[in-house]
């Protein structure tokens, strides 16, 4: 492609408009300039407060590791360091349940779900921001609305849909929805390309660039930072998502992994006597991906959450 | 592409009403581009629309007049599930059970990450730090949540209760009384409110810092900054978030599902947790009961529909909004 792009270089994640949320994502990133704070004693209270509040928050994630490397007898503890450490709950959970095939099953899902949803949504968004014709507004309105809806309204006829195409019990139904856009990151992708100049575009129409290079080669690259914000809020979404595994997965074989940890929590909990460290060490399993994911993303996870507001 | 095209009003095809000049072959052209390429783009989410909300919302609704098990074809019952649903003391106990939640969990949810979002914002460099630790607990899948809360706030040595020990409180059975099984449930929530402390320290920075400087030379203190200045400014956020996560909270779901319900064989349950989307699932996916489960969805969604229309209502008198005459 030999178009000149260079004005709308710098339109980046910056350039996104709110989202009803007055939220300025560059105000949320780096800090803005100040002096150096004194130490007073009014900034030492804040900083103890929030000390205290950080191993509210963390403390969780160290106990709940922690408990994964005690025998059964120790996992209530509440030690910081086992007294008795072993890995042998990890070889255990690897040997009653085939978390192997769980965390398989789960990456081909979360994997799917997320480029998927990345390039319908930004197609749809694309289709509301570039081209004009008549009733955009109201259409896009539409598309606001079906935000709001209960997801408990469309989830039986869905599983109806699902299951007379033959798909209950296999891992389709839990992203190919997802080829279709969603409303959510249509409205977030929206107001990444509306940010965007119209002249790029023109000048390539002129060298002869048909619709689909537009948005494939110049939009989609030039909002990188709306691809990266979906991608990873899609792939959080699907990776922790339990209700759905519940309804179309029948066999443990086609088990995600938060599914095959529920199933966990029936069979050595529920079920009789209660195996903490096996359920432990699971949720440790299931939960560890997604931290290393949030660490390769966290600033992406952070300004997209400002800018639009994601619930929670 | 010429200049035309960027007035919607020329792309809309009116060139040829009173008034206008008559189109030019060329602006058809470009006008027929536009709908082939909008066509194009949009074909994704017109076939999802139908597919997937439009024919689900149609035939939940005739679903909910029919007593349908999936195996056999639906048999139309008329109102009989709406008449149903008014004598099911289980609806009832889900209703309250949601609505003691979502009472308990929205307030708390939005001042706890009001203080921890106006705390991070005196914070100077290390905001990054704590903003970071703050969002971690939102990345926990939240049946891992579910486990936490069996684990955390068991009464049998949980670690809640050791806490609460070192005070000389003797923490309740969290887990298994039913007086304190929602408690529990609403404080184990509260560890994932990370991106509502984002969402209000993003909005508490973009207040303009010309407000407080000259609140400051009028002699005003922190905490009547606060209150005259920085809650009025970022009432719009604090709105969002309170409606947000009220419909949030009528879903509420994995967490107690997994905590408080036995799926397949295991017949473990908690009538404290039964909250009403775990009832509606259980009736749909456990017992088939497909017909009367589409009713109690079509509540729900009244029920969500009402509560926002009051929000909206109500907060017309709280919520400032920049540029507006009071």
């Amino acid at each position: 492609m030999s178009v000149n792009v260079g004005a709308a270089g710098s339109a980046d994640a910056t350039r996104v408009e709110s989202l009803g949320l007055a939220a300025v994502v560059q105000e949320t990133g780096g800090l803005p300039p100040q002096r150096r704070p004194r130490l007073t004693v009014g900034r030492v209270l804040v900083l103890a407060a929030l000390g205290v509040a950080t191993l509210i928050f963390v403390y969780p994630f160290v106990w709940l590791l922690s408990a994964s490397f005690k025998p059964r007898g120790e996992v209530f503890d509440n030690k910081l360091i086992p007294d008795t450490f072993t890995v042998e709950n990890y070889l255990n959970v690897w040997q009653e349940a085939p978390m192997a095939l769980w965390l398989l099953n789960t990456v081909i899902v979360t994997v799917l779900a997320a480029v998927t949803v990345t390039i319908s949504s930004a197609m749809v968004a694309w289709g509301f921001s570039y081209f004009r014709f008549r009733g955009r507004e109201a259409l896009f309105g539409l598309v606001l609305a079906t935000m709001m809806l209960p997801g408990a309204v469309t989830m039986i006829p869905t599983f109806l849909i699902w299951n007379s195409l033959g798909q209950v019990g296999t891992l389709t139904p839990l992203w190919a929805g997802n080829l279709f856009g969603s409303a959510f990151y249509i409205f977030l992708m929206r107001q990444f390309f509306q940010g965007l100049p119209r002249d790029p575009f023109e000048a390539a129409t002129l060298d002869g660039a048909n619709n689909w290079t537009l948005f494939w080669k110049i939009a989609l690259p030039l909002t990188r930072p709306a691809v990266v914000v979906t991608l990873l809020f899609e792939l959080q979404a699907a990776w922790t998502d339990l209700m759905r595994p519940l309804i179309y997965l029948r066999d443990s074989s086609t088990f995600t992994i938060p599914r095959g940890l529920k199933s966990l929590v029936d069979q050595y909990g529920f079920g009789g006597e209660w195996h903490w460290e096996i359920i432990v060490t699971a949720s440790v399993i299931t939960t560890v991906p997604m931290i290393i994911i949030f660490f390769l993303g966290q600033r992406h996870f952070i300004e997209g959450i400002a800018t639009t507001g994601a619930k929670g | 592409m010429t200049a035309t095209t960027s007035s919607p009003a020329a792309a809309e095809g009116r060139g040829r009403s009173a008034g206008r000049p008559a189109e030019r072959p060329g602006q058809r052209r470009t006008r027929h581009r536009e709908l082939r390429g909008a066509l194009l783009f949009l074909s994704p989410w017109i076939v999802g629309f139908l597919v997937f909300t439009l024919w689900p919302v149609l035939y939940s609704g005739y679903l909910s007049l029919t007593d349908y098990d999936v195996l056999t074809d639906p048999e139309f019952v008329g109102l009989e599930n709406y008449e149903r649903m008014a004598q099911d003391d289980d609806v009832r106990l889900a209703l309250w059970n949601t609505f003691y939640y979502t009472v308990l969990h929205v307030p708390l949810l939005v001042i706890l990450s009001l203080a921890l979002a106006l705390l991070l914002n005196q914070a100077g460099r290390s905001a990054g730090f704590f903003r970071t630790a703050f969002f971690l607990p939102k990345m926990t899948p939240p049946v891992a949540v579910g486990v936490l809360l069996l684990l955390l706030f068991n009464g049998q040595g949980g670690l809640v209760n050791e806490v609460l020990g070192w005070f000389g409180i003797d923490g309740p059975n969290w887990t298994t009384d039913p007086a304190w099984v929602k408690p529990g449930i609403v404080l184990m929530s509260l560890w994932a409110i990370g991106s509502s402390v984002i969402i209000l320290l993003a909005a508490l920075r973009s207040v303009p810092q010309e407000l407080y400087d000259s609140a400051r030379v009028d002699g005003a203190g922190f905490w009547q900054r606060t209150l005259r200045i920085t809650l009025p400014m970022i009432s719009g956020p604090i709105f969002f978030i309170v409606v947000v996560n009220t419909i949030a909270s009528f879903q509420t779901f994995t967490e107690a599902y997994t905590a408080f319900f036995g799926s397949g064989n295991t017949t473990y349950s908690n009538d404290a947790a039964l909250f009403y989307v775990i009832y509606l699932f259980r009736q749909a996916f456990e017992f088939l009961d497909m017909g009367y489960a589409s009713a109690l969805a079509w509540l729900l969604f009244v029920i969500i529909l009402l509560v926002t229309l009051v929000q909206l209502r109500v907060s017309r008198r709280f919520v400032f909004y920049e540029g507006e005459d009071r």
